[in-house]
């Protein structure tokens, strides 16, 4: 795939600046002071990888193709431990890669960010859009007790947005970050605003944590190994403090037509914008139907879910997966509310159609 | 006439009793590193990355900045703090598993880039903190957990020369490997040691040196069977000198 001409020009502040989603992320990075860069190509972020290999040199940043997503994810690591904004992209396989490297930021308490652009699976799949793994970005993936920040952009703007948001929650709550989206949004092309997006120069967080050299005060020590009896356990405790107080402050969504809806469809990333459109159809013609959009998947926007479901009995959940994402919505709305799924694997595409029919079929079955 | 302080424990070290075996080469080439860094005066400015394996807690020894890594990924680590900070000193420090075995593609690929890094390869044939295993660096016929009869070449592959391989690599700068299974080597030793420092000092890129190491424990030795077992095996798979010297 050549490089589009201008892809390679400097970028200027135009109004509205026609980008991919992929190259959103990057700027976004680029943006919010990312200092180091690390990535192996894959489809579909290879956009990703090529435009960070000029622009971050552009901005005598720091840009490696490393050797694999193993030493990608520890060089964000590496990084990360000197006190600097880092960031890793890959999809799917490789960011089964990165999972131990995930776990070893979450238990060191390192700041991190890492994208995926998630393709269809399991396996080698194929190159299309999926949302399949949502699991592994919201349950864990790694090993141990730990969480981290996850957040699903729905336009190429957003991608922008949430990349610099994801910067500043990961140094706040010493938190990973994950930049969660699919082929779909990592390749189209979309205009941006982008002069509303600074470049960030001041007012970073501070970290006094921080590897620099032991020069005027005692060395520090960075790591998760905690071998004294109890020791490990009171890490644990604290780091579920910390997740506490993450998922109090820090869980956003977008409401659609919410308020009034006999019927909620839950979807996030290139889903919520097909699902939005059938939204807007239904409601023309008449049907009391809204969109929940969740911006961060984890924290999941349960509260918001659990106000919804005191007076709107049926939730259709919609995925590019086997159902993931709706085991969530379930536990979210505590049985109050009767919640469906429809869902594509494999790469496929809910169509508009498809995401109609299945609505108005909900709707017409008796009460919850 | 007053006594004068002529010798006396690296700040680089803390005075504290380590945890290693009685015999173990760990605590000479800690004590070396310590020395070393002291010498060139550039404790203050040292990033150090502690392995997975028998020196993972070398944080508790070491009197400067240090982190923890990934079993293996060590230079991925050290090449981005490099980078990133590259008025700093960063080094790492590691075993068989860690460097030859799991860390492979990481040590081939910073020493290809030539990250102007130094890493300390401590290779005692042995995985020690698991309880013994066969290492790459394991001898033919050597027993070990997993390796009860002997290691076999068909069926276990030969010993791995990780430090031959690296020397053809245009962008390694310094190679060399020494033991410290006598005084003597000791002091090569801290003399190799010192040079792959200065190297990075002086911005000449990427310098590990390989130190031939004793583990009593798990090679089923005695402590001094073990000085023998490297004077007198180990040396012949894994010949002593300089592999390589762009300086």
């Amino acid at each position: 795939m050549t490089p589009n001409k201008s892809q390679n020009a400097k970028h200027k502040p135009h109004k509205n600046h026609l980008m991919t989603g992929n190259e959103a992320i990057g700027e976004g990075a680029v943006r919010a002071g990312c200092a180091l860069y690390a990535g192996y190509p894959i489809t579909p972020q290879n956009e990703l990888t090529a435009f960070m290999s000029y622009r971050m040199k552009e901005k005598s940043r720091i840009f490696i193709q490393s050797e694999s997503e193993i030493a990608a994810i520890s060089m964000v690591f590496g990084a990360s431990v000197a006190g600097k904004r880092a960031m890793t992209s890959s999809s799917s396989p490789g960011i089964s890669l990165k999972q131990e490297g995930i776990s070893y930021l979450a238990g060191c308490r390192l700041p991190g960010v890492i994208v995926n652009v998630m393709r269809g699976g399991p396996g080698l799949g194929n190159i299309a859009p999926s949302q399949a793994d949502y699991f592994q970005a919201v349950k864990g993936g790694g090993h141990g007790d730990y969480h981290i920040i996850v957040l699903a952009p729905s336009s190429v703007e957003e991608a922008m947005s949430l990349t610099m948001l994801a910067f500043d929650l990961s140094d706040t709550y010493r938190v990973p970050a994950m930049i969660l989206t699919d082929g779909i949004l990592g390749q189209m092309m979309e205009p941006v605003g982008i002069s509303k997006f600074q470049f960030k120069t001041a007012g970073f967080i501070k970290k006094p944590w921080a590897l620099t050299g032991a020069k005027g005060r005692k060395p520090r020590v960075i790591k998760s190994l905690w071998l004294k009896p109890g020791a490990l356990e009171g890490f644990n405790i604290k780091l579920q403090q910390t997740y506490k107080k993450i998922k109090d402050k820090e869980a956003r969504q977008e409401t659609f037509y919410c308020n009034d809806a006999e019927l909620i469809v839950v979807a996030y990333g290139s889903v919520s914008r097909t699902a939005k459109a059938a939204v807007r159809v239904l409601r023309s013609k008449g049907k009391r139907v809204g969109l929940l959009r969740p911006i961060t998947l984890w924290p999941f926007p349960e509260q918001a879910i659990k106000r919804y479901a005191k007076k709107t009995k049926k939730f259709l959940t919609v995925e590019m997966s086997a159902g993931q994402m709706v085991e969530d919505v379930r536990l979210a709305v505590e049985g109050k509310a009767k919640v469906s799924f429809y869902g594509r694997m494999g790469g496929g595409i809910p169509s508009q159609n498809e995401i109609e029919k299945e609505i108005s079929k909900l709707l017409s079955l008796r009460g919850a | 006439m007053t006594l004068q302080r002529v010798f006396k424990k690296p700040v680089s070290l803390i005075d504290v009793p380590t945890h290693y075996c009685a015999g173990c080469g760990h605590g000479i080439i800690h004590r070396i590193i310590a020395e070393v860094i002291d010498e060139l005066a550039i404790r203050e400015r040292i990033i150090a990355i502690a392995p997975v394996g028998c020196a993972v807690l070398a944080y508790d020894y070491w009197n400067f900045d240090t982190t923890e890594a990934a079993h293996g990924r060590c230079p991925a680590v050290a090449t981005a703090i490099k980078r990133t900070m590259p008025d700093n000193i960063v080094f790492t420090y590691q075993g068989d598993g860690d460097l030859a075995a799991i860390g492979t593609a990481e040590t081939v690929h910073a020493a290809n880039r030539g990250d102007n890094i130094t890493v300390i390869f401590v290779n005692n044939g042995v995985y020690g903190m698991t309880g013994g295993q066969m290492a790459p660096t394991t001898l033919i016929g050597q027993r070990t957990a997993t390796t009860q009869h002997g290691r076999n070449a068909a069926c276990d592959g030969h010993p791995l020369k990780i430090l031959e391989m690296l020397a053809v690599l245009e962008g390694v700068c310094y190679l060399e490997r020494t033991s410290v299974e006598s005084p003597a080597n000791i002091i090569k030793t801290k003399q190799a040691v010192k040079k792959a420092f200065k190297n990075q000092i002086e911005n000449k890129g990427f310098s590990m040196v390989e130190v031939l190491s004793m583990c009593p424990t798990y090679t089923g030795r005695s402590i001094e069977s073990s000085i023998k077992w490297i004077k007198e095996r180990v040396s012949k798979d894994y010949p002593l000198g300089v592999l390589k010297d762009r300086v």
